[in-house]
């Protein structure tokens, strides 16, 4: 699986915005660019990227070739309850990435 | 005469010790703060890679590095800034991917790995994270001497189509812009590293190289006794920086 | 490269003379200029999501450095005014790019769970250009902040 690296609190309050934030080793290859003897790389992209928070989706990006490479994404959620946030990739070519974090919610 | 230039320490053109300063200075804010977050540093993936590649056995030895070294953090902690550093079954100066490759092949009875490949990346790239925070102290000695002077004459060098030396833009205009980018002074403080121009990590080796491309020079070839020698005066030259491994650079 | 199936404007021609000519004298560098959006493919990408809908400036702040050191990774955050309630929030926002290869950029899915309309992420851009992010929220309506960026090449081009 690809190396991915990410940020999501170990414990809030109930009812706090926390902030999520998820780094993933991706060449997000756009399609657009040519190798010395001018044959086109495929485009090779991540495409989707969500956080369920204990099962429900709570965020969602659709990514394109313009995301810069090794994608970074921030964004918050409300500390609800105990549990598990996952964070999951999917792409071109198959690509699934999926790591996921406890969070301590009182 | 040149023994007596490197003793003294300060060469017509050499940037005043106290005037140095690294590329992190001339970065954008933006690009800064990309470097500082170790949640937001794409250069971190590869330390990541590097540390499970440190435990992992290999080769006909079926050694890991983990088993030599013990804890990276303690054993690697001021590796990087050491190197390049003269290894006396070489009889000269060696880098750190050079130092890796020979452990892997030597002591792991492994492949070697290949200049720029993800693995020696990764594994330069934990090792040096582990010197983060530490001076730079590469040293000056008998013996890496004439390695260090033949460094210093490749910085000095006029080359290339363009005819241009190294510190003709290092050391007398840095600072000033170069097709709306700020020319740096061109200190290795942060190496490897992730250089969004690449969009990957890469070593010093691939950056001189670009150097050398830049000005329309033959570029030599990874690994080349030209490339480490320059790697040596460069680390010398910024001799009590910080390291800052692994940097983000434009 | 131009529409194949009409004759190319003088401007495209002396632009295609000029990368050619450039193409030429630096014979060893790859210098592709591929396909570029143009406002109005970017205003169609936009007609995609919004519909005949009004967009209006307003709500939404789009930060993005006005100067770029390197195209190929640029910070970028979009926030939105809003409470984040059931009843009143950001449903999604979307990113469009004026003179990249295609004009989206991304688009985030929000909800009264996000607790803050605020997202980060780092984007290609391939030229100077404008930079468009529009946030849709629960009541249908449209907002949009834009920004002007200038991107300048990297002094010495290196082989991909």
């Amino acid at each position: 699986m690809a190396s991915a690296l990410i940020r999501v609190p170990e414990r809030a309050r109930r009812g706090e915005v926390v902030e999520i934030r998820a780094l993933i080793g991706h060449p997000m290859e756009t399609g657009y660019r040519r190798t010395q003897h001018g044959e086109r790389i495929p485009r090779d992209i991540i495409r989707l990227f969500t956080c369920t928070y204990n099962g429900t989706e709570v965020f969602r990006a659709e990514l394109h070739p313009a995301i810069a490479a090794n994608p970074f994404i921030a964004f918050s959620t409300v500390a609800t309850e105990s549990g598990t946030i996952a964070l999951h990739w999917t792409g071109d070519h198959g690509f699934t990435a999926t790591e996921s974090a406890a969070i301590v919610v009182e | 005469m040149v023994v007596v230039g490197l003793a003294s320490g300060v060469f017509a053109g050499e940037i005043p010790h106290a005037e140095r300063r690294s590329g992190y200075d001339f970065m954008s804010r933006e690009t800064r703060a990309m470097q500082d977050d170790d949640g937001a540093n794409p250069g971190l993936l590869w330390v990541l890679e590097g540390e499970t590649a440190w435990s992992r056995k290999v080769g006909a030895a079926g050694r890991a590095c983990a088993d030599c070294h013990g804890d990276a953090r303690a054993s690697m902690k001021g590796v990087a800034a050491r190197h390049p550093a003269f290894d006396a079954a070489r009889g000269r100066p060696v880098n750190l991917e050079q130092r890796i490759t020979a452990c892997r092949t030597d002591r792991q009875q492994a492949a070697p790995l290949a200049y720029e490949s993800r693995e020696l990346l990764a594994l330069t790239a934990y090792v040096a994270r582990q010197s983060r925070g530490l001076p730079i102290e590469v040293a000056l000695d008998e013996r890496t001497r004439p390695f260090l002077e033949a460094g210093r004459a490749t910085f000095e060098r006029r080359q290339g189509q363009l005819n241009l030396a190294c510190t003709q833009c290092h050391d007398e205009h840095w600072g000033r812009r170069l097709a709306g980018n700020v020319v740096p002074q061109g200190h290795p403080t942060g190496y490897p590293l992730y250089r969004l121009e690449w969009q990957s990590l890469g070593s010093l080796q691939r950056r001189l190289r670009g150097c050398l491309a830049g000005i329309r020079a033959e570029p030599y070839d990874y690994g080349a006794p030209e490339l480490v020698d320059l790697e040596l005066y460069l680390m010398w030259r910024a001799r009590g920086m910080t390291i800052d491994a692994p940097a983000v650079r434009p | 490269m131009t529409d194949q199936d009409r004759s190319p404007s003088r401007r495209e021609f002396l632009r295609a003379a000029g990368s050619a000519a450039a193409g030429v004298a630096l014979a060893w560098v790859v210098v592709v200029r591929p396909a570029q959006a143009t406002p109005a493919a970017m205003q169609e990408a936009i007609a995609k999501v919004v519909g005949t809908a009004r967009v209006s400036p307003g709500k939404v702040k789009l930060e993005l450095p006005p100067l770029v050191e390197n195209g190929n990774t640029v910070p970028l955050v979009v926030k939105v005014e809003s409470p984040m309630t059931e009843t009143d929030h950001v449903r999604a926002i979307h990113v469009f790019a004026e003179k990249n290869p295609q004009p989206n950029v991304v688009s985030v899915f929000l909800g009264p769970r996000a607790g803050r309309a605020s997202v980060s992420t780092r984007m290609r851009l391939a030229d100077t250009q404008t930079v468009i992010a529009i946030a849709e929220l629960s009541d249908g309506s449209f907002w949009s902040d834009r920004a002007d960026v200038v991107v300048t090449l990297a002094a010495c081009l290196e082989e991909p």
